[in-house]
């Protein structure tokens, strides 16, 4: 027997992406009876839903950053790569790669199977498991940076850039803009695997899921509260923030700062130089171009779906490569990690 | 792995706002990169690097060779830049193992190499570089490099890292060229001080100070001499066997901008006074020399409309001779018949204004209201010319500003250690019910003033556009400048020089602010 196409069983509503048979929602943009949440980004975690689907960190820092009442009415933890079947679908969470706890949702009806990736990437992040591709029928990707200008550098050569003017201007304090889930945790992560053991400042804003990240297992070293009383700790040292406070006045207590901000957009230079940014870090928790592609290559779908972003030239490319892409256009994603942020959006 | 460092150091230099950031990554430069990328880098900071470049079209072919027509068109339509397209474009080839080229190799091979072989010469480098240096080589060999730094300021980071007076470097600047290895010797204590051997050469400018009322006290009016202080650019003349060149305050070669005086430097001299542009006997509106001074090679309809000429004001070398350590007075008879004698042509020398007490020279000052003098000039008469600003020998007696009462209208952050506050500030005066923004001021203001203005801006935001805030049209500022003039590129038909907020008036409401009709009417036609 032939399995139906995903195109049959899997359709876009207003408030997101639809599984038919399963009665579910994949990231909805409004509240809904049922949804598979694949990560806490605010973006794709929204409040309110009825049962809520997630992997256990995707859980916990959901009820971290919207409350416990509003992570959903029920909530339901499941490992990595554990089956639950809904009304006959069979539903699988896979690593993304992108945050703590980011999966990808696998779903497989009558022999057909779908993957939407939520947001990803490929690099190695010591901070969360890595991206596990699965073949599939449709694969639902982002194209944030679906333009071959986007080539992400080796984070620990650009960490590196940022050692570099450390130790070049030894009384500023560098303050990286970034933004409070996974960012901020990776790029403290990246400094202790380049030696840098200080205590690490932070802004207020990225304590709370910091220490949610060291109590789920992830060890990011000595951390202080970037406040006034802390002021001796700054001379020489990085002090992270949200991408909103490096210009603001929360950070005219800090030792003529040096303005960073740790972005994929950075790698574009007006990007970078309209925020008034003095060192543009190129460091992204999502796919570059060539791992779009390669990513897109390897779990072999016949056709690619993209929620938002650049869709234009990745249909293009995909063509060439014999894969059929089609744009969603599904709005609300993509938009929310910021606000007022120099750089925009991831 | 030198285009690497450079192209680094490029691109920290435009990121850098500050002028002692930028001296820092320059004194790392030259502390940490060797020769003689080290000097070709310098070449390339102050502007002397003359490159055989080639044309965008050849990067153009190149990019297009290797990557796809429509993805090559929606990246260059996200990047805007075109080069910078291509330095983020180019596919890396896994397995052009070659280490990336020198930046002396660079140069050195783009002179060497023929028309025809030049492609692929570059493609080459690309395939081995990183972004950010495929950046800097397209930027370098179309001729495009934009560096973030001034000739001086790189002078400058060359002088504190070596420890030796920028004054010293500037004289022996022009008889040195890229990659400047005997500078260098001479700069780190092991070789000998360069000979300037008579190419033409720049020599440090005698700079004055503003003249507070405290030292106005102080001043008897026999030791003093007074000339009028022109509101033009000022300029070193320099001439002899050698060559003529016009030299900026700082030392640029300002030459080409002014071919029309070119026939008159037949002299062997070094002279010091002011670049004006004179119509009829009248000096004109600086706004008229500035367009002259943005041309490098200004058309002779420009040259016939703005005619250029020299105002001399001193003299430092006449022949082989150095006035410099003659007392002024001395200097000036110099002057006076160096000029009797020579009579070079589209030059006179700024008069002396006679006075026999400081109060019938405060008189005078306060008479002059051409909007070509901008104060006096209080020179004394026992003092050598001194290179810098050394106080008590010169000072600039700036006549008191004109001010207008003006509506804050937008605000705009600030930048290095001001981005943080809204602290360029557009201005407006009434035209009938309408405001019309005539300037911008960012200074003036104290820091308790400016965290008071940040304040009432953020409280008082109406739109946001990027990085500007309009605001309640509530807040009055009385704005000081130097002189008003009209201006046919403003569009409320006047440009001010020198604006700065003199004072808040909070106790003023913004519909008792000045009407524009006001300000014009205070203008000379
Ligand atoms: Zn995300
Ligand atoms: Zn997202």
């Amino acid at each position: 027997m032939l399995s139906p196409h995903p195109e049959t069983w899997l359709c876009t509503r207003p408030e997101g992406l639809y599984c038919k048979p399963g009665d579910f929602f994949v990231d909805p943009v409004r509240p809904v009876p049922r949804a598979v949440i694949t990560h806490g980004h605010s973006d794709h975690a929204r409040p309110d839903h009825g049962a809520v689907l997630a992997t256990h960190e995707t859980l916990v820092i959901m009820r971290a950053r919207m409350g416990k009442d509003r992570a959903g009415r029920v909530q339901q933890e499941i490992p990595y790569g554990e089956v639950l079947e809904i009304n006959g679908v069979r539903v699988t969470l896979r690593p993304a790669g992108h945050v703590l706890g980011s999966a990808q949702v696998v779903m497989e009806w009558k022999g057909s199977r779908a993957v939407v990736s939520g947001d990803y990437k490929r690099r190695s992040d010591p901070t969360c498991a890595p991206f596990e591709p699965v073949p599939c029928d449709v694969f639902v990707t982002e194209a944030t940076f679906a333009l071959p200008v986007f080539r992400h550098p080796d984070p620990a050569e650009e960490i590196g850039k940022l050692l570099h003017s450390v130790a070049l201007f030894p009384e500023r304090t560098h303050v990286i803009g970034c933004y409070a889930l996974g960012k901020a945790q990776r790029l403290i992560a990246l400094l202790r695997e380049a030696g840098w053991d200080r205590p690490v400042p932070l802004h207020g804003a990225l304590m709370k899921l910091c220490r949610l990240y060291e109590e789920l297992g992830v060890p990011l070293g000595p951390l202080e509260p970037a406040t006034v009383a802390n002021k001796a700790l700054f001379v020489g040292n990085i002090v992270l923030a949200p991408p909103s406070a490096i210009q603001d006045r929360w950070a005219r207590r800090l030792a003529e700062p040096v303005p960073c901000l740790a972005s994929g957009w950075m790698r574009v230079r007006q990007r970078a130089r309209q925020g008034g940014v003095e060192l543009p870090l190129v460091i992204s928790d999502h796919a570059d171009w060539d791992e779009l592609l390669d990513t897109c290559a390897e779990v072999q779908a016949p056709e690619i779906w993209i929620t938002h972003g650049r869709d234009e030239a990745l249909i293009h490319a995909l063509a060439q490569r014999g894969q059929r892409g089609r744009a969603l256009h599904l709005v609300g994603l993509g938009d929310d990690e910021i606000e007022d942020e120099p750089g925009g959006g991831e | 792995m030198s285009v690497k460092l450079f192209a680094s150091l490029l691109e920290s230099l435009v990121y850098t706002p500050s002028r002692n950031g930028k001296l820092r990554l320059l004194r790392h430069w030259f502390a940490t990169a060797p020769d003689p990328d080290r000097g070709v880098g310098l070449a390339a900071l102050a502007g002397e690097l003359a490159l055989k470049t080639a044309k965008p079209a050849l990067v153009r072919d190149l990019v297009a060779g290797r990557t796809d027509p429509t993805l090559l068109a929606l990246s260059h339509d996200y990047v805007g830049d075109f080069a910078e397209t291509v330095a983020l474009i180019w596919p890396e080839r896994p397995g052009a193992n070659q280490p990336p080229p020198g930046l002396a190799e660079v140069v050195e091979l783009l002179e060497l190499t023929s028309k025809a072989d030049l492609p692929e010469l570059i493609a080459s480098w690309l395939d081995v570089l990183d972004a950010s240096a495929r950046f800097a080589l397209i930027k370098l060999v179309t001729g495009g490099l934009r560096v973030g730094a001034s000739a001086r300021l790189a002078k400058t980071a060359l002088a504190e890292w070596s420890g030796t007076a920028l004054d010293e470097i500037e004289e022996v600047w022009h008889g040195v060229a890229p990659p400047y290895i005997p500078l260098f010797r001479w700069l780190e204590g092991k070789g000998p001080r360069p000979d300037p051997n008579g190419a033409p050469v720049f020599r440090p400018l005698m700079l004055a100070h503003p003249l507070e009322e405290k030292d106005f006290a102080a001043l008897h009016a026999a030791d003093w001499r007074a000339e009028w202080k022109w509101d033009g650019i000022r300029v070193q003349v320099t001439s002899g066997p050698g060559g003529a060149r016009l030299w900026s305050r700082g030392g640029e070669d300002v030459s080409a901008s002014f071919p029309d005086l070119a026939p008159s430097l037949t002299f062997h001299a070094v002279l010091d006074g002011e670049l004006l542009v004179v119509r009829e006997g009248e000096v004109a509106p600086f706004a008229d020399l500035q367009q002259r001074l943005n041309r490098k090679a200004p058309g002779a309809k420009l040259q016939q409309q703005h005619p250029a000429m020299i105002r001399l004001y001193d003299i430092l070398m006449d022949g082989e001779e150095d006035l410099r350590s003659l007392p002024f007075d001395a200097r000036r008879a110099r002057l006076e018949a160096w000029f009797a004698r020579e009579r070079p042509p589209l030059m006179d020398v700024s008069p002396l204004i006679p006075f026999s007490s400081m109060e019938e020279l405060a008189a005078i000052r306060d008479g002059a209201r051409a909007a070509s003098i901008e104060g006096l000039m209080l020179k004394r008469a026992d003092s050598a010319y001194v290179p810098g600003r050394v106080k008590g020998l010169w000072w600039k007696w700036k006549r008191d500003p004109l001010t207008i009462d003006a509506v804050l209208m937008y605000a705009q952050r600030g930048h290095g250690k001001r981005s943080s506050f809204y602290s360029d500030f557009t201005f407006g005066l009434w035209r009938g019910e309408e405001l019309v923004p005539i300037g911008k001021a960012y200074s003036g203001y104290t820091d308790e003033e400016l965290l008071w203005l940040d304040r009432w801006i953020r409280n008082n935001t109406t739109a946001r556009f990027g990085p500007v805030r309009e605001v309640e049209k509530e807040l009055v500022l009385e704005v000081a400048f130097d002189a008003a003039q009209r201006s046919g590129r403003h569009k409320s038909g006047v440009a001010l020089r020198f604006p700065r907020i003199a004072r808040i008036r909070r106790d003023k409401p913004a519909s008792e602010a000045d009407r524009l009709e006001t300000l014009m009417a205070t203008i000379p036609d």
